[in-house]
């Protein structure tokens, strides 16, 4: 189908974009790479009075690291940060994750920024910036303020960004050395919509899980940081005993949506099932390292 | 169809220079299409699932159903005439050719576009890193191993591996 009629404004300067964000509202959206928005528009599933595009807002992009911290501009693309050095050397789990982020042109378009704005229960990028505890910077005409991703998320498609706020970039702590991290999703099809993911950040000598940051996504309608099966594998070793009281502790972190992909059981099942193959991963992976 | 809201662009498509008045909800392929005649990229699924209105902007191969007309202003366009005259898939449309990997052609397009920023690359990929590549473009007829089998032996013979 075709897009329905809506005002379009090609914002010139950030503050422009905020003014009219402030003066629509609800009304607005901002079309950023256009990947999730482009499709709503094109089915008629939603109908804006007016997009702002923020595509030529140059203070808005990059990727860059500093004091231990890496900036991801809002605009950076799912492709740059894909080939960013920056990145692979200072967030390995992003690295790991964004092949699967869609396709290849998908990816050449849609933004990270857009990905976090979004909030997809399914999408990869919100699941990994909560594993690695990072702060979302929003600007209104109120003047700006810094989000902790573990306060963002609150629902379907609800994040704590309120609707005159403009993302404009994430703060991500660099993943320190000891650190091992995992990234897991389960698709019908490479680049589909997840039914199950996980991102993990752990810290393991040998055997033992001296604590892991889980993030649960696809299954849930928002990433959930599942503070429960974290307390039950920490300081454990691991094997079958860790692994079941991390099963069971799941059925209380988790709450799985039915729908077309499955039913909530099955979901919590893959859960459990990525759960095991993540931390048997980070073993390995601190074995090798 | 007087009240809506048009804007002009300036953009260059296959290397010419294009100035048109476009409505603002028009997305890209249908300007290609409708406006330009340009009718070798098509629209299968129109919400950028297909892969067959894939286009290249500034360099990078996109959902053309995905983006609008008014954001390419400024910007280099390529579609698969424009890559075609210009030579750089000759050898590809030869082995999709030698391999007959399309049969009614609907995806072909997007398949070539998507394959050529793979082939730009250079580097070697396995199979199954192909697959991946051309995981976002559907093809309903050919099973995909003919199309695989294409992209493969093209590669394979620019980067002067054994090829096939």
């Amino acid at each position: 189908m075709k897009a329905p009629r809506f005002q379009y404004v090609r914002a010139e300067s950030v503050e422009q974009a905020l003014d009219l964000l402030n003066r629509h509202g609800e009304e607005a959206r901002i079309l950023a790479g256009g990947q999730s928005l482009m499709p709503t528009l094109n089915m008629r599933l939603s109908q804006p009075a007016i997009l702002i595009d923020i595509n030529r807002l140059q203070a808005l992009r990059g990727i860059s690291v500093a004091d231990g911290t890496v900036r991801i501009g809002a605009l950076a693309r799912h492709a740059e940060v894909m080939e960013s050095p920056v990145i692979a050397r200072h967030l390995p789990l992003i690295a790991e994750a964004m092949p699967h982020v869609a396709h290849v042109a998908v990816r050449n378009r849609g933004t990270f920024g857009g990905s976090v704005a979004l909030a997809d229960p399914a999408a990869e990028m919100p699941a990994c910036a909560l594993a690695l505890g990072a702060t979302f910077v929003v600007r209104s005409t109120r003047g700006r303020r810094a989000i902790a991703a573990d306060d963002y998320f609150k629902g379907l498609y609800e994040t704590a960004r309120a609707a005159d706020e403009l993302l404009v970039e994430t703060l991500i702590p660099a993943q320190a050395a000891d650190r091992i991290s995992v990234f897991m999703e389960l698709t019908r099809r490479h680049g589909d919509f997840a039914m199950a993911g996980l991102a993990c950040v752990a810290s393991v000598s040998g055997e033992v899980v001296n604590e892991a940051r889980l993030v649960y996504f696809g299954s849930e309608v928002r990433p959930i940081l599942a503070t429960r099966a974290m307390a039950a594998i920490r300081g454990k070793k691991w094997g079958d005993a860790a692994r079941e009281a991390v099963n069971a502790a799941l059925t209380d972190d988790l709450d799985p949506m039915t729908n077309l992909q499955g039913s909530a059981a099955m979901k919590l099942h893959l859960q459990r099932v990525l759960t095991g193959r993540a931390l048997d991963a980070a073993v390995a992976r601190a074995r090798t390292r | 169809m007087n009240d809506e809201e048009t804007l002009q662009i300036a953009l260059t498509v296959n290397g010419e220079r294009v100035t048109r008045t476009v409505t603002v909800r028009q997305h890209l392929v249908d300007f290609l299409r409708n406006e330009l005649g340009l009718t070798g990229s098509h629209l299968g699924c129109e919400h950028g699932i297909c892969g067959a209105c894939s286009v290249r902007v500034d360099g990078a191969v996109v959902r053309g159903c995905l983006m609008l007309a008014v954001q390419a202003d400024g910007s280099e366009v390529i579609t698969i005439e424009g890559l075609s005259d210009s030579g750089e898939i000759a050898d590809l449309q030869e082995r999709f050719v030698e391999r007959n990997a399309m049969q009614c052609g609907y995806c072909t397009p997007g398949m070539l576009l998507t394959a050529a920023e793979l082939l730009a690359k250079g580097k070697p990929a396995t199979r199954e890193e192909i697959r991946t590549f051309l995981s976002g473009n559907f093809c309903r007829c050919t099973g995909y191993h003919a199309i695989v089998d294409a992209v493969e032996s093209t590669l394979n013979r620019r980067i002067g591996g054994a090829g096939r």
